[in-house]
């Protein structure tokens, strides 16, 4: 019993990690995307741009963080 | 059941999962010619001649990568196949699966030229005939995957197996057989862009035809290489041996490996085509920027594979580690679990990776002095996106190497 609880826990990480990873990696390439849209038609506000882009992809970084840690969980902890 | 039983079975379940996954993608590519066939009929009657005679070609070419899956299929129900062990049926299920899920992505790359060109005669009539040739060229190129996992599953039907062990030969077949049948996907449907929107640009801009095409080759060239990499693992799971791999784990890891760079290639070739696609419309708007966007484009698709060299090294890995010798459900499932993780992680930086090259790459032929800090923000971008496939090598390195 142990032995297969074991095995589910590693077949979860995996799948936890890897699915999770589906959604923030197109979410934060579509803003990467559209900054630099924005930047191709107003170069001036490329500081601003870029800023807005970086917090864009952090906030769409953190579901790829809960899969993270959940993996992490999954591999050492349960 | 007798072995001979369990291959004709595997060879039905195989011919069925071959045409049912290979119908898809020539399906919705044709559609997608009809459709724009349609509106440049509607946009100009009097070409309709040359429009539905396009339209026609077009959907031929698109068709064939179903055509390949029909042959794979019909062969798999009819021909009687000489293997005498039960890896005769693991090798006839790794062909059905190769081939099917290898067609997607080409029938529904081929489409988009089709589309596209049928547009362009309603707009530039005189450029019908440059721009079907444009079209079957795009088209021929976007076949590229579906042959190669013609080419494999072909291999999986004729070559003997029968003098293997059966441990874990089965596991090689069918890992090969899903490796380069998902590699495929990516490539075939990413090479669609530059194709299309290379007859796009030709009708826009009749006199860069010949840079705007070159263009779409160099493009469309960088897409395959997805394709080429799960082809090259899906060699190396048939014509290697692994008999340094534990009995217990060595199934595990051979479709651990085969899942790895077949699921993280469809990402890597879906996003470099978006790349390549924006090069090709930026340069039909604006033939001066040449240079920049030639460069940019490469430069987004060289990062856009990244993913897919992160599968391929988790392949490897899988493939040459020597893992120790246990007997356990959990020993095994680590690098299974290691190969999906990898192999999912991937798709989303890779495609997320293409829509940012695709802007980027497109601004820059629009705005061509704003390159530099385009091509800066466009690093940036993609660096971050990646950063999630990075998670996915790092629990997979962990399942391999560290639990």
């Amino acid at each position: 019993m142990e032995e297969i609880v074991q095995a589910a826990a590693y077949l979860g990480a995996g799948l936890a990690m890897g699915l999770g990873a589906i959604g923030p990696g197109i979410g934060e390439g579509f803003v990467g995307g559209k900054a630099c849209e924005a930047i191709g038609k107003k170069p001036n506000e490329a500081g601003l741009l870029t800023r807005t882009m970086l917090v864009g992809q952090a906030v769409s970084e953190s579901t790829g963080i809960y899969s993270l840690v959940i993996a992490l969980l999954l591999l050492f902890v349960v | 059941m007798s072995v001979a039983e369990t291959i004709e079975l595997a060879s039905y379940v195989g011919a069925g999962l071959c045409i049912g996954f290979g119908a898809i993608g020539a399906a919705l590519g044709e559609g997608y010619t009809a459709g724009l066939a349609n509106a440049a009929i509607s946009q100009k009657a009097s070409k309709s001649r040359e429009i539905v005679k396009n339209m026609l070609v077009g959907q031929a070419i698109a068709e064939s990568a179903a055509i390949f899956a029909l042959v794979i299929a019909i062969m798999l129900v009819f021909m009687n196949f000489p293997a005498e062990t039960l890896l005769g049926a693991a090798s006839l299920l790794g062909a059905g699966i190769c081939m099917g899920l290898g067609a997607i992505g080409s029938g529904v790359g081929a489409g988009l030229p089709g589309g596209q060109a049928c547009m362009g005669i309603a707009n530039q009539p005189e450029m019908a005939g440059k721009l079907t040739t444009n079209m079957l060229i795009g088209s021929a190129v976007c076949q590229t995957p579906a042959i190669f996992s013609m080419v494999i599953a072909l291999m999986l039907m004729f070559l003997s197996f029968d003098h293997l062990p059966l441990q874990p030969t089965w596991a090689a077949l069918i890992g090969a057989g899903i490796c380069m049948g998902f590699g495929a996907i990516g490539s075939g449907a990413g090479s669609g862009f530059p194709a299309g929107r290379a007859c796009e640009g030709i009708a826009r801009q009749p006199a860069v035809a010949g840079k705007v095409t070159t263009n779409m080759l160099i493009g469309s060239a960088v897409c395959q290489t997805p394709a080429i990499f799960s082809m090259v693992v899906a060699l190396m799971l048939l014509f290697l041996r692994f008999e340094h791999l534990p009995l217990g784990i060595a199934w595990a890891a051979l479709i651990g490996a085969g899942a790895s760079t077949g699921l993280a290639a469809i990402g890597s070739g879906y996003g470099g085509g978006m790349a390549a696609g924006s090069g090709c419309a930026g340069i039909a708007r604006n033939p001066d920027s040449l240079g920049p966007v030639t460069t940019s484009m490469l430069v987004g698709q060289a990062v856009t594979q990244t993913p897919s060299i992160f599968g391929l090294l988790v392949s490897f890995i899988l493939m040459f580690k020597a893992f120790p010798e246990t007997a356990g459900l959990a020993a095994a499932m680590a690098p299974l679990s290691a190969g999906i993780c990898m192999g999912f992680g991937g798709i989303g930086s890779g495609v997320g990776n293409g829509y940012t090259a695709e802007s980027a790459v497109l601004w820059i032929g629009r705005n061509a002095e704003a390159s530099g800090i385009l091509t800066r923000t466009m690093l940036v971008g993609q660096a971050i996106s990646q950063s999630t496939a990075i998670y996915a090598m790092v629990v997979s390195l962990v399942l391999v190497f560290v639990v």
